[in-house]
C-alpha cells in the first residue's frame, strides 16, 4: 500500500498538506476522517494516530502526526522544488521560524475565531458571549498584524521571494476565520496582495478545491446530542 | 563578529539553546535579557525582537527567533553530530513531530504550573484556587502520559539509542515546573530514568548550571519585580479572568 493521508479539509493543517501533496504531484490515497461525525475518535483511526488528531500520515508501516512534521517528511521524501524548504541556511531558518511561531499564535487565534463565531453557536448550539467573541477577534487581529509586520514585511512571500511551506501553512490558517465570515484581508492591502500571490502560486483551482468545505462552515447542520457530547470535551481542550 | 544569543535561563527554550551551544563549544556572547527586570521590554531588545520574546539569535546582521528554529540553525551551521537531528527520513520525522507537538502540549501546561503555583501568588499576593491548580496539574499529567506512551515508549531516547534535539527540548520543558516545587519526574520511573540518561548525555555539570537560576526563582525577592513587568502581568491576569 502506498502513501495514505488521513485528512479532513475542515481542518487548517489538513488543507496545507492536501495542497502541498497535490501541487507537487505526490501520489497518495486520501483517507477522509470526518471530524464533525467524530471519526477521529474511532478505534480504527487510533491505530493510525493514537493522539486521535488529523492530519496523520501512513507510509507502509510508518505513521506520523503533526502537520509540520508531515509537510517536512513529504518535502524530504519526494524531493520537491527547493523554494518550498530552501537548502540555504538562513532562508530555511526563516521558514522554520514561522512554522514554530504559528502554533500558539495565529493557529490558535484562527481556530478560536471559527469556533467562537460559527461552530459553537451554529454546530454545537452553544451560545458564545459577545465579550468572548470580541476578545477572540481582537487577538486574531493582533496576530494577523504580526504576520504582516514581522513575517511578511515588504517581501513577496513570508520567507523571501518565493512561496514556501510557511506561506502554505499561513494561508490555510487564515481561511479559517474567512470561512467564519471574518474579513481578515480588509484594510490590509499588503496582506491581500500576498494572498493573491500565494493563490496564484498554488493554482486557483486547487486552492478553491481545498477550501470548499471551510467556506461552507456557516451552513453545517447542527450536531445531534450524541455527537455533541462525544466532541465537546475535546473541542474545549483544543481551543483553550 | 561573534554569535549573540539573547537569553534568560528562566525560560525553558533559552536553556535548550544554551545547553546545545555549550555542549558543542559554539562560541557566543551570552546577552542576558533579564525577564524579572523587564529587559525584554527595553528599546534595545525590542530592536532585536519586536515580539519581546526569548531566545533570539543574532549572527552578524541575521536575527532569528523561535528556539526550535535556532536549534536547527545551530545544528546545521556548526555541523553538530548527526544524532542530534538525524538525516534518516523516519527518525528525523520523529524529532520534527515532537518539536511541533510540544509547543501546545508541553510548553503551555508546564508554564501554567509555574504561574499558578508560584508567580501569581508571589506577584499579586493572592493564592490561586485549588480547582484551577488541580486542572493545570491534570493537564501536565496527561501530557506526560502521552509523552511516555507515544514519543518515548520503551526506547532509551525519543529517536532510539541516542539523544536528539527532541530529548533536549523535552527535558528543559519538564524541568520548568520545578521552579514551583512541582517535580514532574516523580510521575513515573520511566520518565525519571530517561531524565537521568538525558542529563548524563548533556553532562550533569552543564545541566545543573543551566537550571540553577530556575531552581532559585522561588527565593527571589518579588518585591523588587520591575513595575512595568508587574503591571503587564496584572493586566494579563485581569483579561484572563
Amino acid at each position: 500500500m502506498g502513501l495514505e493521508l488521513y485528512l479532513d479539509l475542515l481542518s487548517q493543517p489538513c488543507r496545507a498538506i492536501y495542497i502541498f501533496a497535490k501541487k507537487n504531484g505526490i501520489p497518495f490515497e486520501l483517507r477522509t476522517v470526518d471530524l464533525i461525525k467524530g471519526q477521529h475518535l474511532s478505534d480504527a483511526f487510533s491505530q493510525v494516530n493514537p493522539l486521535k488528531k488529523v492530519p496523520a500520515l501512513k507510509d507502509g508501516d510508518f505513521t506520523l502526526s503533526e502537520s509540520v512534521a508531515i509537510l517536512l517528511y513529504l518535502t524530504h521524501k519526494y524531493k520537491v522544488p527547493d523554494h518550498w524548504y530552501p537548502q540555504d541556511l538562513q532562508a530555511r531558518a526563516r521558514v522554520d521560524e514561522y512554522l514554530a511561531w504559528q502554533h500558539t499564535t495565529l493557529r490558535r487565534s484562527c481556530l478560536r475565531a471559527l469556533w467562537h463565531k460559527v461552530m459553537f453557536p451554529v454546530f454545537l448550539g452553544e451560545p458564545v458571549s459577545p465579550q468572548t467573541l470580541a476578545a477572540t477577534l481582537a487577538e486574531l487581529d493582533v496576530n494577523v498584524q504580526l504576520l504582516e509586520d514581522k513575517f511578511l514585511q515588504n517581501k513577496a512571500f513570508l520567507a523571501g521571494p518565493h512561496i514556501s511551506l510557511a506561506d502554505l501553512v499561513a494561508i490555510t490558517e487564515l481561511m479559517h476565520p474567512v470561512g467564519a465570515g471574518c474579513q481578515v484581508f480588509e484594510g490590509r492591502p499588503k496582506l491581500a496582495a500576498w494572498r493573491n500571490r500565494v493563490e496564484a502560486a498554488v493554482g486557483e483551482d486547487l486552492f478553491r478545491e481545498a477550501h470548499e468545505i471551510i467556506l461552507k462552515a456557516k451552513d453545517f447542520p447542527p450536531a445531534d446530542p450524541t455527537t455533541k457530547q462525544k466532541l465537546m470535551s475535546r473541542v474545549l481542550a483544543m481551543i483553550q | 563578529m561573534a554569535l549573540e544569543l539573547y537569553m534568560d535561563l528562566l525560560s525553558a527554550p533559552c536553556r535548550a539553546v544554551y545547553i546545545f551551544s555549550k555542549k558543542h563549544d559554539i562560541s557566543f556572547n551570552f546577552q542576558f535579557v533579564d525577564l524579572l527586570k523587564g529587559h525584554h521590554h527595553s528599546k534595545e531588545y525590542i530592536d532585536i525582537n519586536p515580539l519581546r520574546k526569548l531566545p533570539s539569535l543574532k549572527d552578524g546582521k541575521f536575527v532569528l527567533t523561535e528556539s526550535v528554529s535556532i536549534l536547527s540553525y545551530l545544528c546545521r551551521k556548526y555541523s553538530a553530530p548527526l544524532h542530534w537531528y538525524p538525516p534518516d527520513l523516519h527518525t528525523r520525522a520523529r524529532v520534527e513531530e515532537f518539536m511541533a507537538w510540544q509547543h501546545t502540549a508541553f510548553q503551555l501546561p508546564m508554564k501554567r504550573i509555574v504561574w499558578l503555583k508560584l508567580l501569581i501568588p508571589k506577584i499579586t499576593g493572592e493564592e490561586v484556587s485549588a480547582e484551577k491548580i488541580d486542572h493545570a496539574v491534570a493537564e501536565v499529567k496527561n501530557s506526560l502520559k502521552l509523552f511516555e506512551e507515544y514519543f518515548l515508549q520503551d526506547k532509551m531516547f525519543i529517536t532510539g539509542d541516542q539523544i536528539s534535539l527532541a530529548d533536549l527540548v523535552a527535558v528543559v520543558e519538564i524541568m520548568q515546573p520545578m521552579a514551583a516545587n512541582y517535580n514532574a519526574f516523580l510521575n513515573s520511573s520511566k520518565l525519571a530514568e530517561w531524565r537521568k540518561r538525558v542529563e548524563l548525555s548533556i553532562g550533569s555539570g552543564l545541566f545543573m548550571e543551566a537550571h540553577s537560576r530556575l531552581m532559585q526563582l522561588a527565593d527571589w525577592d518579588f518585591s523588587t519585580l520591575d513595575p512595568v513587568v508587574k503591571e503587564n502581568i496584572s493586566e494579563l491576569l485581569k483579561k484572563s479572568k
